[in-house]
C-alpha cells in the first residue's frame, strides 16, 4: 500500500479548484495502526492460523501469506471476478472481503478442485472446449462454475451465461466458456 | 486503505454499544460495497464491527400473513427462498436483477439498504462531491451525469440510489426493523431513505445508534401480476439507467390496487401515491397506464447527459404495466424484452 504525503488531499483539492478540507476531513486523513487479528481457516483441507493485519483481504491472504497464487486479483473491487473462490461451497468475490470475516472457514482454490491427480470435471471441460485463451480470468471462470453446479439453478444456456456475469473474460471466450460448463453439467 | 480496528459484535446490544462508543466506527456484513468504499478512501472508519455472528439469519413467517427477514439473511439465499419466490416474485426478480452472484452471496439484506450511491464523483476522492464532502460542491450537476437522477434531486446533489432489491421492498410496502440505544423502532420503507435536499451526506434517516435487524413484508405480495423490468448499458451485472417494479391486483380486468416503483431516477426508490391513485379502479389498458405514467414523470428534469432517461422511464413503465397485467413478468435470464 502507498502512503500518501499528509497534504497530498490538500494539493489535489487545489489541483480541481475545489476548496480545500475542513479542519475534520484533515484528522480524517490520519491513519491508525491497527491490531493485529488472529484467523483461523481450513484452506483446501489444509487449516492454516495466522495474526494478520485487518485490512488483509480473503484474496490477500491466500496470495501473499499462503502463496496460493492461483487465485487471481483482476480489478480487486468485485467487478471481474478473477478473484472467486469458495466458501464452505459457495462462490464468493475472495476481494471484496477482510480474511478475518471469515474465521473458522472452509475456503476451496483453484488448487484445491482436483483431487487425486484427476482435474475437477470443470477443469476438464475447460481443456475439452479449449474455454480460455491467456487464462488470467480462468480460476475464477472454473470456481464459479463449481459454485454455479452446486446452486443448481442453471440449465439452459441463457441462465449460465446470466448466473456466469460476474466473471469478466476480456479475451472473449465466453462461447467455449458456455460449452465447457454445459458438458461439466451434463457429466455431473 | 486506512489502518481500523477489527472487532467482532457478540450481539445486537454489543453491536449498538460500540457504535456509541465510537462514532466513525462501521458496521460490517457482507462488505461489498463497504469495503470496495474504504478502498477507495471514501470511507475512513477507525473501527469495523463484524456483526456476521448476529442471529439475525432467519426468513420467517408472521402473524398476518407476512414474511420476516432477518438483517443478515444473503441476497441468494432471498431470492430463492420458496416462500419469497411464491408469494413475492418481484422481490426475487429484483434482486437476481442486480449484481453478480458472487455479490449475491456475500450481500446481506440490511447492507443492500444501506449501499451508497455509485456516482463517481462520490467515489473520486479528487473531485468535489457533497455527499462525500459536505459544502464541497456537486461536480455532477455539470459533469458527466448520464447515470444521474430525473427526480427528487437538490441543487446539492443528483445521486441515485443504486439498489435493485429496495425498488421491490419499496412497492411492497417492507417495514425495516431497526435497534438502538433507545430500543426497537419500525421504520416504513418510503421512509427509511432520503431524498438530497441540503444534506446529501445523509442517505437514510437510521440513527448514528441504529442498526437494521430485519426488514418485514406485509402479506400483499403480487404474485400474479408482477414483474422487475430493469434497463442498463450490458444485459448483465450492470446499475440500472430506469428500473420499473409494477405489482397489480386485477379483479376481471379492473384494477383494485396497482402499485409502481422506479429505480436509477432518484436518490430513492421512487413511488407516487398520486399516479398509483389514478390506477385504483380502472380498466388495466394502455390508456389508464399512460395516465400514471405521465403521474409519476411530471416533475422529472434531466441534465445534459440524462434527459433521456425521462422517455425512457416513461417507456419502461408502459412495457412494466403491460407485462405485469399479462402476467408475463420480465425473465432475468433470458433478456428478451416482451
Amino acid at each position: 500500500m502507498t502512503k500518501k504525503p499528509a497534504d497530498s488531499k490538500a494539493m489535489r483539492s487545489r489541483i480541481v479548484g475545489s476548496k480545500p478540507p475542513a479542519e475534520t476531513a484533515r484528522a480524517k486523513l490520519r491513519s491508525t495502526t491497527p491490531d493485529a487479528v488472529s484467523v483461523s481457516l481450513t484452506v483446501n483441507g489444509a487449516r492454516h492460523a495466522q495474526a494478520i493485519d485487518p485490512r488483509t483481504t480473503l484474496l490477500d491472504l491466500l496470495r501473499e501469506h499462503l502463496d496460493l497464487t492461483g487465485t487471481k486479483k483482476g480489478c480487486d473491487h468485485g467487478q471481474c471476478g478473477a478473484c472467486t473462490v469458495l466458501v464452505d461451497g459457495r462462490r464468493i468475490n475472495s476481494c471484496l472481503t477482510f480474511a478475518a470475516m471469515y474465521d473458522g472457514a472452509q475456503i476451496t482454490t483453484v488448487e484445491g478442485l482436483a483431487k487425486d491427480g484427476a482435474l475437477h470435471p470443470v477443469q476438464k471441460a475447460f481443456i475439452d472446449h479449449d474455454a480460455f485463451q491467456c487464462g488470467y480470468c480462468t480460476p475464477g471462470q472454473i470456481c464459479s462454475a463449481v459454485g454455479l453446479m452446486a446452486e443448481g439453478r442453471a440449465r439452459t444456456a441463457d441462465e449460465i451465461r446470466e448466473l456466469m456475469s460476474g466473471n469478466i473474460c476480456r479475451c472473449g471466450a465466453y462461447t467455449n466458456i458456455i460449452a465447457a460448463i454445459q458438458q461439466a453439467m451434463e457429466r455431473s | 486503505m486506512i489502518g481500523f480496528q477489527y472487532a467482532r459484535a457478540a450481539d445486537v446490544a454489543d453491536a449498538v454499544r460500540r457504535m456509541i462508543g465510537d462514532p466513525t466506527a462501521k458496521l460490517v456484513a457482507g462488505g461489498t460495497n463497504l469495503i470496495d468504499l474504504m478502498k477507495m478512501d471514501v470511507e475512513r472508519p477507525t473501527t469495523v464491527i463484524d456483526i456476521n455472528r448476529l442471529p439475525l439469519t432467519e426468513v420467517e413467517e408472521i402473524a398476518g400473513g407476512g414474511l420476516r427477514i432477518g438483517a443478515l439473511v444473503r441476497n441468494t439465499d432471498l431470492a430463492y427462498h420458496p416462500a419469497v419466490e411464491k408469494r413475492y416474485p418481484v422481490l426475487a426478480s429484483a434482486i437476481m436483477a442486480g449484481a453478480s452472484p458472487q455479490l449475491r452471496n456475500m450481500a446481506s439484506t440490511g447492507g443492500n439498504l444501506l449501499q451508497r450511491t455509485r456516482c463517481h464523483y462520490f467515489y473520486d476522492t479528487v473531485t468535489p462531491c457533497n455527499k462525500r464532502e459536505p459544502g464541497s460542491g456537486c461536480s455532477a450537476i455539470d459533469g458527466h451525469n448520464r447515470m444521474h437522477a430525473i427526480l427528487g434531486a437538490s441543487d446539492a446533489c443528483i445521486a441515485v440510489h443504486p439498489s435493485d432489491m429496495c425498488v421491490a421492498l419499496a412497492l411492497l410496502d417492507a417495514e425495516v426493523r431497526v435497534a438502538g440505544v433507545s430500543g426497537e423502532r419500525m421504520i416504513a420503507f418510503a421512509d427509511f431513505h432520503r431524498l438530497p435536499g441540503d444534506t446529501p451526506q445523509r442517505d437514510t434517516n437510521l440513527g448514528a445508534d441504529e442498526i437494521i435487524t430485519s426488514v418485514e413484508l406485509p402479506p400483499r405480495g403480487f404474485a400474479s401480476n408482477y414483474t422487475y423490468l430493469k434497463i442498463r448499458d450490458r444485459l448483465s451485472y450492470a446499475f440500472a439507467l430506469v428500473s420499473v417494479a409494477v405489482g397489480l391486483d386485477l379483479d376481471g380486468g379492473i384494477i383494485t390496487e396497482g402499485r409502481c416503483a422506479l429505480g436509477g431516477v432518484a436518490h430513492k426508490p421512487w413511488r407516487d401515491h398520486e399516479a398509483e391513485a389514478v390506477l385504483r379502479g380502472q380498466p388495466a389498458d394502455a390508456a389508464t397506464f399512460a395516465r400514471a405514467a405521465e403521474m409519476l414523470l411530471r416533475g422529472a428534469q434531466g441534465y445534459a447527459h440524462n434527459a433521456f432517461k425521462i422517455e425512457l422511464a416513461r417507456r419502461c413503465i408502459l412495457r412494466a404495466f403491460a407485462q405485469a397485467a399479462r402476467g408475463t413478468p420480465q425473465s432475468q435470464s433470458s433478456k428478451k424484452i416482451v
